[in-house]
C-alpha cells in the first residue's frame, strides 16, 4: 500500500479532499508562520489593548489598513479616525526570524509601512498582542503536539500491546491488568497528577515535551488493548506457524508479519487519537499548567478570555483560538471516518478520549 | 445477582488501592510534602504539625507514608487543608455533592434526549432532521469542553439569562426552600449544558447505529408480519435490543463526564470536586489533591459497577457468562 495511492483514495471522497486539505493547510501555516505572522508572539503594545480588528480598504491604488483612536480606555473601545490608514506592503522587511529554523530571513508576508500603526486581523489582548499573530504561531504547538504525542504512544503501544499478544500467558496478564488500571482512571485527573509531579523536574521553556510525555503515558493503554488483541488473532494464522518454523525471532515475526497486518488500524486508530492529544495539551495550557507565555498555544490563548471584561464587552475575537481547535479536531475527526470507511467499511473505531 | 454483584465489588477494591498508590507514588516524586506549605505559616502551632507528622509517618520513606495514610483514611481522617483551614473530609463532602449533582443532571439530561433524538433519526433515516441532527451532533463531538463552556458563559453575559458562574447566589442561605431549589436550578442549566452536549452526540450515534442494525434484524421482521404496529414493534422489540450496547458504555461515559466536569467547573467556577481539585494542586495542598483523586477514581468505579450491574440485568447472557 502506498502512500500516494493512499491520498488519491482519500482525494477521491469530497470530505476527505476537504479534511485533507483543510489539515495540509493548516501544518504548512504551523510550519511557515514566521512568514506569515506580521509580529512576533509577544510584541506588547499597551496603549492598544483589546483593539478590535481592523479594518481594510482600498484607495489610492494600494491595500490600506483604517486607523483607529482610542476613545475611552476604560472600556478599551476604539473608533475608526474616517479616511485615515496605512499602506498594506506585501513581502516586506519585518522582524528578523530563520525561516524553517535555518535560512535567515526577514521578509513577512505583509507589513505595514507605517512603523507605528499595528495591522490587527483578528484583534489584539490584554498586552496589545496581534492575535493572528499568536495564533499562528500557536499551531505549532498545537499541532505538533498532537503528531509527536501519537507517534510515542504508537510505537509504546505496538512493542506493548505486540509482544503480550504475542506471547501471552503471564506478561499478557500484567500488562492488561495494567492497561485495565490506566483505562479505568480519569484522564484528567490523572494528566493532572502526572504534571504536578513531573513539572518541577523541568524547565518552563520544556514544557512542550512534559505535555507531550504525560499524553502519551495516558494515551498508550486504549492501543495497546486492541493491538494485543489483534496480534493475538493474527498469530493463529499459518503464515506465522510457518515463519516459527523457519526459525524467524519474535521481533523479526512481529514486524515482518504481524505490523503490516496492523498498518492499516495503526493509521485510522492514529488519525482518530490526535484530536486528544490537541484537545489535552489546549485543556492543560488552559488550566495555566501547559505552555507557559510568553510562547503562544492555542489553550494558553484562550485562557486569556476568561476575564469577565472579555464577557462583557464583546472581545469575541479571544475566542478565536477555540475555533482554530475546534476547526483541527473536525478535520482529523473527518480524516479518520474516511480512512475507516475506506480500510473496513463495517467496522467503526472506538475512539479514545481524555 | 447478588453473587455477581458481590463480585464485582472485591474486583474494586484493588483497582482503588492501585489508584491511591500510584497518586501516591507521584506526590512524593514532586518536592517538598504534605507539610512544606504549612511550615512556612506562622499561624500553625508546631506541635500540631509535629502530631501530623507522626500520624503520617512523614520522616520516612513514601511507601511507609502510604500504609499510614491508608491506615489514616480508614478511620476517616483524610488530613487537613492547608488553605481551607479545615479537615479534608468536611471539605470534599460539599464538593463531592457538588459534582455528583453536576453529573448526575448532565447525564439524565443527556439521555433523556439523546435516546429519542438516536431513535427517530434512525426511523426517519436521511429524512431532513437526520441530516440536520446528524451534522450537530459531529460538530458537537469535536468541540472541547471548555471552549463550550466559555461560549455559554459568553452568552449568558451578553443576554443576562443565567448566572455565570458559581452553584448558589450569595442571598442563597436567605431564601426559602423552594426559591433554593430553583436558585440551584438555574446555576445548574450552563454547566450541565456545557457537560452533557458532548455526551448528547456520542450517545445519539451510537443510538442511531445501534437501532438500523437491530431493525435489520429477522425478529423485527416477524414481529412486522404477525401485524403489530410500527409503533410498538420500534419501542418494544427494536428500542430494547438498541439500548444494550449502550449500557456497557455507561461506565466509560461516566468517566468521560468526571473528567469533562473538571474544566466545566473550572470555567464556570462551580464549586465541585475538579475545581477543588486544580486549585489544590496549585497551591500544592497534598492532602486534598490525594483525597480528591482518589474520591474522584471511587465514583468512577462505582460508576463502572452500576453500568455491570445494569447490563446484567437487563441482558441475561451476560450474567451467565461471568458465572462459569
Amino acid at each position: 500500500m502506498g502512500f500516494r495511492l493512499l491520498m488519491r483514495q482519500i482525494y477521491k471522497r469530497p470530505m476527505g479532499a476537504l479534511s485533507a486539505t483543510v489539515l495540509l493547510g493548516l501544518y504548512a501555516i504551523a510550519l511557515f508562520a514566521d512568514f506569515l505572522a506580521p509580529y512576533p508572539t509577544n510584541l506588547q503594545d499597551l496603549e492598544r489593548t483589546y483593539h478590535p480588528p481592523t479594518a481594510v480598504f482600498w484607495k489610492a491604488g494600494a491595500l490600506q489598513v483604517q486607523k483607529y483612536a482610542l476613545v475611552d480606555p476604560s472600556e478599551a473601545r476604539y473608533e475608526a479616525i474616517a479616511g485615515q490608514g496605512t499602506r498594506l506592503q506585501f513581502f516586506a522587511k519585518g522582524h528578523p526570524y530563520r525561516l524553517l529554523g535555518l535560512i535567515p530571513c526577514e521578509r513577512h508576508l505583509f507589513q505595514l509601512a507605517d512603523p507605528d500603526a499595528r495591522i490587527y486581523l483578528l484583534g489584539s489582548d490584554s498586552t496589545g498582542r496581534d492575535v493572528f499573530s499568536r495564533l499562528i504561531y500557536g499551531a505549532r504547538v498545537s499541532l505538533f503536539v498532537g503528531l509527536l504525542g501519537i507517534s510515542i504512544t504508537t510505537v509504546l503501544g505496538l512493542l506493548i500491546g505486540g509482544l503480550s499478544g504475542y506471547f501471552g500467558g503471564r506478561i499478557d496478564f500484567l500488562t492488561m491488568r495494567l492497561v485495565e488500571f490506566m483505562m479505568a482512571m480519569p484522564g484528567l485527573y490523572l494528566l493532572l497528577a502526572l504534571r504536578s509531579a513531573l513539572a518541577p523536574h523541568f524547565a518552563s521553556d520544556e514544557m512542550f515535551y512534559v505535555i507531550v510525555i504525560i499524553l502519551s503515558l495516558i494515551g498508550w493503554a486504549g492501543t495497546a488493548r486492541v493491538l494485543r488483541g489483534m496480534t493475538l488473532s493474527i498469530r493463529q494464522h499459518q503464515f506465522v506457524l510457518a515463519a516459527e518454523c523457519m526459525g524467524q525471532g519474535p521481533v523479526a515475526i512481529l514486524r515482518l508479519h504481524i505490523l503490516p497486518n496492523l498498518l492499516s488500524y495503526l493509521l485510522v486508530a492514529a488519525t482518530l487519537s490526535i484530536p486528544g492529544y490537541v484537545l489535552g495539551e489546549a485543556a492543560l495550557s488552559f488550566l495555566g499548567l501547559g505552555i507557559q507565555e510568553p510562547a503562544a498555544s492555542w489553550g494558553l490563548m484562550l485562557s486569556q478570555a476568561q476575564d469577565v471584561k472579555v464577557f462583557y464587552l464583546n472581545f469575541w475575537w479571544l475566542l478565536t483560538p477555540g475555533m482554530a481547535i475546534f476547526l483541527t479536531v473536525v478535520a482529523y475527526n473527518v480524516l479518520g471516518d474516511v480512512l475507516s470507511e475506506h480500510f473496513d467499511p463495517k467496522k467503526n473505531v472506538a475512539k479514545d478520549s481524555f | 445477582m447478588i453473587a455477581f454483584i458481590l463480585r464485582r465489588f472485591l474486583a474494586m477494591i484493588p483497582l482503588i488501592f492501585g489508584i491511591t498508590l500510584l497518586a501516591f507514588a507521584l506526590m512524593s516524586l514532586a518536592p517538598g510534602d504534605f507539610l512544606t506549605p504549612v511550615r512556612a505559616q506562622r499561624d500553625v502551632p508546631p506541635e500540631l504539625i509535629d502530631a501530623i507528622e507522626k500520624s503520617f509517618g512523614l520522616d520516612q520513606a513514601w511507601y511507609v507514608q502510604y500504609v499510614k495514610w491508608l491506615g489514616n483514611v480508614f478511620s476517616g481522617n483524610l488530613g487537613h487543608s492547608w488553605t481551607y483551614k479545615l479537615p479534608v473530609t468536611d471539605l470534599i463532602g460539599q464538593r463531592l455533592w457538588a459534582t455528583f449533582l453536576l453529573s448526575l443532571s448532565a447525564f439524565s439530561f443527556a439521555w433523556c434526549l439523546a435516546i429519542p433524538l438516536g431513535v427517530l433519526t434512525a426511523i426517519y433515516r436521511g429524512s431532513l432532521l437526520d441530516r440536520v441532527v446528524s451534522f450537530l451532533a459531529y460538530s458537537a463531538l469535536s468541540i472541547p469542553e471548555f471552549f463550550l463552556a466559555l461560549l455559554l458563559v459568553f452568552f449568558a453575559a451578553q443576554t443576562g439569562l443565567f448566572p455565570l458562574g458559581g452553584a448558589t447566589s450569595i442571598d442563597y442561605d436567605y431564601m426559602s426552600l423552594s426559591e433554593q431549589f430553583w436558585d440551584r436550578a438555574r446555576h445548574l442549566v450552563l454547566p450541565t449544558l456545557a457537560l452533557s452536549i458532548g455526551s448528547i452526540a456520542s450517545i445519539l450515534r451510537i443510538m442511531r447505529a445501534n437501532f438500523l442494525d437491530v431493525m435489520a434484524a429477522d425478529f423485527v421482521r416477524t414481529a412486522r408480519a404477525k401485524g403489530l404496529s410500527a409503533v410498538r414493534v420500534n419501542a418494544l422489540h427494536v428500542t430494547r435490543n438498541a439500548l444494550n450496547p449502550l449500557i456497557s458504555s455507561f461506565g466509560f461515559a461516566f468517566s468521560g463526564l468526571l473528567s469533562g466536569a473538571l474544566m466545566v467547573e473550572i470555567v464556570l467556577q462551580y464549586p465541585g470536586l475538579g475545581q477543588l481539585m486544580y486549585q489544590s494542586i496549585l497551591r500544592e495542598d497534598q492532602f486534598v489533591v490525594l483525597a480528591s483523586v482518589m474520591l474522584g477514581c471511587v465514583m468512577l468505579v462505582l460508576g463502572n459497577l452500576i453500568a455491570d450491574i445494569l447490563l446484567a440485568w437487563s441482558d441475561p447472557r451476560i450474567r451467565l457468562e461471568k458465572k462459569q
